[in-house]
């Protein structure tokens, strides 16, 4: 099992290999469909990004409003695909770790080679049991997405799989 | 006349679509258990350990056992004894509607495809009824996830393409939805009538008990060839490789066209949500 703290050094990022189990600790970014849509609007029309992506994590999920003495719902991981026409904008800006669920287009892991990304996946549907490792969560962007808003998480030990490593390896069977 | 009082069955939808999403079925529970005794790598026995760990944390501490508390989705069953004097699909509605705001669900459904402005509620519903002998109503609700439904596929086959054709098409289908849909999964399969009733029928096949098997000869060797063939592709949960890719193939037929072989593939994540109530008539008068 490795371990991880955000933000994650390029020596960190390029020694993972795909089928690693990894927890990772300190900040991470939520956003899926609708912010991904507006992150990118935004790019274009400002010609610079709205986020610094440089060492961050995004994490593709949606989660279920927090019950009180909660701070978060059940939050596992969305299909990634979805992401793909985004993310691979994103990836040369700097964004260069994402976690979600599933694989991902040919285009995707083209991107990711050329600008050594990684792609971590989180198990789907044990969304319960994740929120374990969320401390905190707070809206830091986009409030009228709803369970779509930008989240700053704060995670402990949060459990992942390297899917795609930085060098185009797939841990996926098919 | 007889009839369902409205708040018993608003109160009715409520607890049950709160339930549903977080008390996973028995069922389900010991088909994960018999599947993790099955595998033998470490990635597919940490994600079944997880799944089974999950969903005790889920019912232990009364949360979601998934984030994507899905669409609503009811086949109703109405005894044609009954009588309503008020908008039944409308109750429903507003059972959800509660459901979602108060249990703390995630709301995850828009007012128009194209202008994707979130209701707010999860409402409306998708609600299928029909009309069966008898005086009770009887709800069958699943809240259903997208990353699974994504993954559906109907085909209209030419009849000349049989069982063989059938048989690649469900196996195409879990190839191309690799570990999207949240594997181990369950698949619905329905074969015949026309576009829209293979479609229906393949989700009512998802609503029949875990354990059961299809009355059809024909349907049930196909369900047990399609489940054994599913397993042998090596997707394994979350297609990180593995023997378990489905917990159970549930195929439904009926009657087609002389130049038809309808064939929907319903597909079900292992975060398979469902439950059902029946409601007796009650003297109103
Ligand atoms: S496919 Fe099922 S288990 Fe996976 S995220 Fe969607 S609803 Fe949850």
């Amino acid at each position: 099992m490795i371990k991880l703290t955000t933000p994650i050094s390029k020596s960190d990022r390029l020694s993972l290999k795909s089928g690693d189990e990894v927890l990772l600790s300190g900040i991470i970014y939520t956003a899926r469909d609708a912010a991904h849509k507006k992150i990118l609007d935004y790019l274009k029309s400002k010609q610079e990004s709205p986020f610094e992506f440089d060492g961050q994590v995004v994490y593709y999920v949606g989660p279920t409003p927090a019950k009180p003495g909660y701070p978060i719902g059940s939050c596992g991981p969305t299909s990634s695909y979805r992401m793909d026409p985004f993310s691979v904008e994103l990836m040369p800006r700097g964004l260069k770790i994402m976690i979600g669920k599933g694989d991902r287009s040919e285009n995707f892991k083209d991107i990711l080679k050329q600008t050594q990304s990684v792609y971590l996946v989180a198990i789907g549907g044990i969304g319960a049991l994740l929120a374990k490792s969320v401390l905190k969560s707070e809206v830091i962007a986009y409030p009228e997405l709803q369970s779509e808003a930008i989240h700053r998480l704060e995670v402990k030990d949060f459990p992942c799989i390297v899917a795609y490593d930085a060098y185009g390896n797939d841990v996926f069977h098919k | 006349m007889l009839t369902i009082p409205k708040d018993k069955l608003i109160q009715a939808v409520k607890d049950m679509a709160i339930d549903a999403n977080i008390n996973l079925d028995q069922s389900v529970v010991k088909k994960l258990k018999a599947a993790l005794k099955k595998e033998t790598d470490r990635l597919p026995i940490n994600v079944l350990e997880n799944i089974i760990s999950n969903q005790d944390i889920a019912r232990n501490e009364h949360l979601p056992i998934c984030q994507d508390t899905g669409i609503a989705v009811f086949l109703v069953e109405i005894g044609y004894e009954l009588s309503f004097e008020y908008d039944l699909e409308a109750a429903l509605t507003e059972g959800i509607r509660q459901a979602y705001i108060e249990g703390y669900l995630r709301k995850s459904v828009v007012d128009h495809p194209l202008k994707r402005k979130n209701t707010l509620d999860n409402t409306p519903p998708i609600i299928h009824m029909k009309l069966v002998v008898g005086d009770q109503l009887t709800l069958h609700f699943a809240p259903k996830g997208a990353g699974s439904e994504n993954m559906s596929r109907l085909a209209m086959l030419t009849p000349g393409a049989g069982k063989q054709g059938v048989v690649d098409f469900v196996l195409e289908t879990v190839r191309l939805a690799g570990g999207k849909p949240c594997p181990p999964i369950i698949i619905g399969v329905g074969i015949g009538g026309n576009f829209e009733k293979s479609a229906l029928i393949a989700k009512e096949a998802l609503f029949r008990p875990l354990e059961d098997q299809a009355e059809d000869p024909v349907d049930r060797e196909l369900e047990s060839e399609l489940l054994e063939a599913v397993n042998n592709l090596d997707i394994g949960p979350m297609a990180l490789g593995g023997k378990t890719t489905c917990l159970a193939v549930k195929v439904n037929s009926y009657p087609c066209h002389i130049a038809s072989l309808p064939v929907a593939c319903n597909i079900q994540c292992h975060a398979a949500r469902k439950t059902h109530v029946t409601l007796k008539g009650e003297h109103n008068d």
